[in-house]
């Protein structure tokens, strides 16, 4: 890589330094800790029996297997059903296009405040941001999102917005950005945010929110919460907006209870959440509540492009219930800010390289030991830790059979020196005669890494290579050693 | 693990493949594998033109070097015998990953039927040998480290702790977390030694805190990474491979 590539993107969003930044943060290592060992004791709890997860995990994997399978057809009736509900459906290409279409609606409303449930989409596409210029005050009302907001961030997880804080830093910031009164009484803090949130609902003009489930067959919206924050979004403004990324169809209602079922009890190991809502059309009339337009922003932003990969669609299964950073021992050390992206922890290390390209995204598929946790806690059966050594293979190009794979910014981070090294361990490796002669890897190994071996002795004396290697021992007893 | 294993009958003669991380650093640990295998009464044979399972470059993305190390590998073993490796992390390359990489290569019918006759160590003297060990050496306490691949691609958790447990002066303790991972991840230790190094730092207080005088593990990526980190941080347990540790119990007098 040229200084100046790594200048250019070092500038945005270089991952190493916000690494080591995080990491040496105590503050951020001791919350994400005790939140994560939190987390991974309540998904434990929810599941007692290891044969009905295993079976529901199943069932799950194949129903977002077969939503996906025949996702056009199911997009097509999603919008049919919708239309026929009085549901007006919106294509976006790119989050740009999606903020456009919002904008456009605002800006026919003469909307001047937006209130928001939580919406990682919305999210991903800089939504609130976009609106701001716009002169469109955007407020999010989920709590996590409300306090992320005040403090000017993003979401440092994808259900846990402001999971990087802890008690005492969001009562001095809601004392400093809010006047609340500091406590360390969580109860207080909630109910204090509640009664700004209430005030401010009854003044917005149109409600966004996010889907966890589009059902096809129905053409409902369904969206899971617990603070009924979403509810009001989406029933108290005259004009509710759901947005959402275009793999979150599914076929029919039947589908809905596994996948509610698992994504709760993997998320916060809750049974079932507070709130349920199945957002099938406006209001009717009639009805006493309920917004009177409906409008679905479908968002593609590349996924159509994984779609095209039998292997690299499995990313799309995914129903978002964090799960996989939960009980992530790299996210658990670094937390959701470090990864640089809307999508953090293994999850996001396979998803933002279609997002953003692999070109940008270079670091995220190597940030991970392939210890496989997240494949095993994952409620779809994503292969998490397979599509991350695709995505290894996809930066440095290093499969010929994969060279029409399409992939955005495939090859972009090989470079000449690591290829040769490569080649030069394969050329000594496929050779016995020559990885005798050579006593193998340890030597191409140095080669590898000639400036990082510093790396491993920083923590850690440097291993020793053996007086003798096992070639030799088994050879000098002399039996069964030299021919096979 | 992708599907439920059915161990075949003790057999006469099996492959041994001891990794270029034993080959080069743990030559004991691969010697003690053989001589346990022997003491069932297995004749081990010992492929002189071995090398490297090729999971240094798959997991490196490089796939095409991967599959012409992968690819010489595979002649090695030509008759019908299982192919035993001391780490649960090169079996899981030639169990798992062989059949993916050869997918549509000349070589696909071979690397399954190759990936089908591999067993980790531990897992085949437990379910294919069914080990009886009886302990000589003196009460001693110990951790046991089982690294990812063999707890969660090869569906070995149980293996390494049963195994201990037939040895009666060796009282096996459970460090905090005990399932979490050490941070070696091969070339991840030094492509992200940020996030490698507060992940073994965790793993070495975690197994320091139990007193243990040993760390057992059955894979010597793990045991190279913990027990470096464990020396420089100047605590007092060692390292040990599960093969050494075993061959040396039963043989202490």
């Amino acid at each position: 890589m040229s200084h100046n590539q790594s200048a250019a993107q070092g500038a945005v969003k270089a991952f190493h330094p916000r690494v080591q930044e995080a990491i040496n943060n105590p503050q951020i290592r001791a919350n994400f800790r005790k939140a994560m060992d939190g987390l991974m004791d309540k998904r434990l709890a929810a599941f007692p029996q290891d044969d009905e997860l295993q079976q529901l995990r199943d069932l799950a994997a194949a129903i977002r297997l077969r939503a996906l399978s025949k996702l056009p057809e199911l997009l097509e009736r999603l919008e049919a059903n919708l239309t026929a509900n009085g549901v007006k459906v919106h294509w976006a290409e790119n989050g740009d296009q999606a903020c456009q279409i919002i904008l456009d609606i605002c800006q026919q409303k003469n909307a001047k405040s937006v209130i928001k449930g939580k919406s990682m989409v919305s999210e991903e596409m800089e939504l609130n941001h976009y609106l701001e210029k716009h002169n469109i005050e955007a407020l999010e009302s989920d709590l996590g999102e409300y306090i992320v907001q005040l403090a000017e961030e993003t979401p440092s997880h994808i259900i846990m917005p402001a999971i990087h804080k802890n008690t005492d830093q969001i009562s001095d910031l809601m004392h400093d950005k809010t006047g609340t009164k500091r406590s360390r009484d969580v109860e207080y803090l909630t109910a204090e945010a509640r009664q700004q949130l209430r005030e401010r609902f009854e003044k917005a003009d149109i409600g966004v929110s996010g889907v966890n489930f589009a059902v096809a067959e129905t053409g409902t919206l369904c969206l899971v919460e617990n603070e009924g924050n979403g509810r009001l979004t989406t029933t108290v403004p005259p004009v509710h907006i759901a947005v959402t990324g275009i793999e979150k169809v599914v076929e029919n209602l039947e589908d809905v209870t596994p996948l509610l079922s698992l994504l709760t009890r993997s998320a916060t190991g809750q049974h079932i959440t507070t709130y349920f809502n199945m957002i099938s059309s406006p209001r009717k009339e009639g009805e006493l509540d309920g917004p009177e337009e409906v409008h679905l922003v479908l968002v593609d932003s590349g996924r159509s492009n994984i779609y095209q990969d039998d292997e690299l669609l499995d990313t799309l299964r995914c129903i978002r219930c964090g799960a996989c950073m939960n009980h992530c021992p790299v996210y658990t050390r670094i937390g959701g800010h470090a990864y640089g992206y809307t999508y953090p922890g293994p999850i996001g290390k396979i998803l933002m390289p279609h997002l953003a390209g692999l070109d940008d995204a270079k670091d995220l598929p190597s940030a991970s030991s392939l210890c496989g946790a997240c494949g095993e806690v994952c409620p779809v059966r994503i292969p998490i830790p397979k599509l991350l050594v695709r995505l290894r293979e996809e930066a440095v190009a290093g499969d010929s059979q994969h060279n029409d794979s399409g992939v955005k910014g495939r090859g972009s981070k090989r470079s000449t020196s690591e290829s040769l090294i490569w080649k030069s361990w394969a050329g000594m490796h496929k050779s016995g005669g020559l990885y005798r002669a050579g006593t193998g890897a340890a030597t191409v190994f140095r080669a590898l890494m000639p400036n990082k071996i510093g790396a491993w002795t920083k923590c850690r004396t440097a291993p020793k290579l053996a007086a003798s290697t096992l070639h030799q021992q088994v050879k000098a007893r002399g039996k069964n050693g030299g021919e096979s | 693990m992708s599907s439920i294993k059915l161990y075949p009958p003790k057999p006469e003669k099996v492959y041994f493949f001891g990794t270029c991380l034993v080959d080069m650093f743990y030559p004991d640990a691969g010697m003690a594998g053989i001589q346990l295998l022997e003491r069932e009464g297995i004749e081990v044979i010992f492929p002189q033109d071995q090398t490297c399972c090729g999971q240094p470059a798959y997991t490196s993305g490089f796939h095409d070097q991967a599959r012409e190390v992968a690819a010489a590998q595979l002649t090695l073993f030509p008759q019908d015998y299982p192919v035993v490796l001391p780490s649960g992390s090169c079996a899981g390359m030639m169990r798992e990953h062989y059949p993916e990489l050869f997918t549509g290569q000349p070589e696909e019918a071979l690397a399954k039927n190759v990936a089908n006759r591999v067993y980790e160590l531990t897992e085949f003297l437990m379910h294919v040998c069914h080990i009886r060990l009886e302990d000589k050496g003196e009460p001693v306490k110990v951790a046991m480290h089982t690294s990812c691949s063999a707890r969660r691609e090869m569906g070995l958790g149980d293996v390494g702790p049963a195994l201990l447990g037939q040895l009666d002066n060796v009282e096996l303790v459970e460090q905090a977390r005990i399932k979490e991972c050490c941070g070696f991840g091969g070339a991840f230790s030094v492509r992200h030694p940020e996030i490698s190094e507060a992940m073994v730092t965790d793993k070495v207080e975690a197994i320091d805190a139990t007193g243990a005088d040993s760390m057992i593990t059955s894979d010597c990526g793990c045991m190279m990474n913990i027990t470096g980190a464990a020396e420089h941080m100047k605590k007092d347990f060692k390292g040990e491979h599960i093969a050494s540790f075993l061959w040396r119990r039963c043989h202490e007098s």
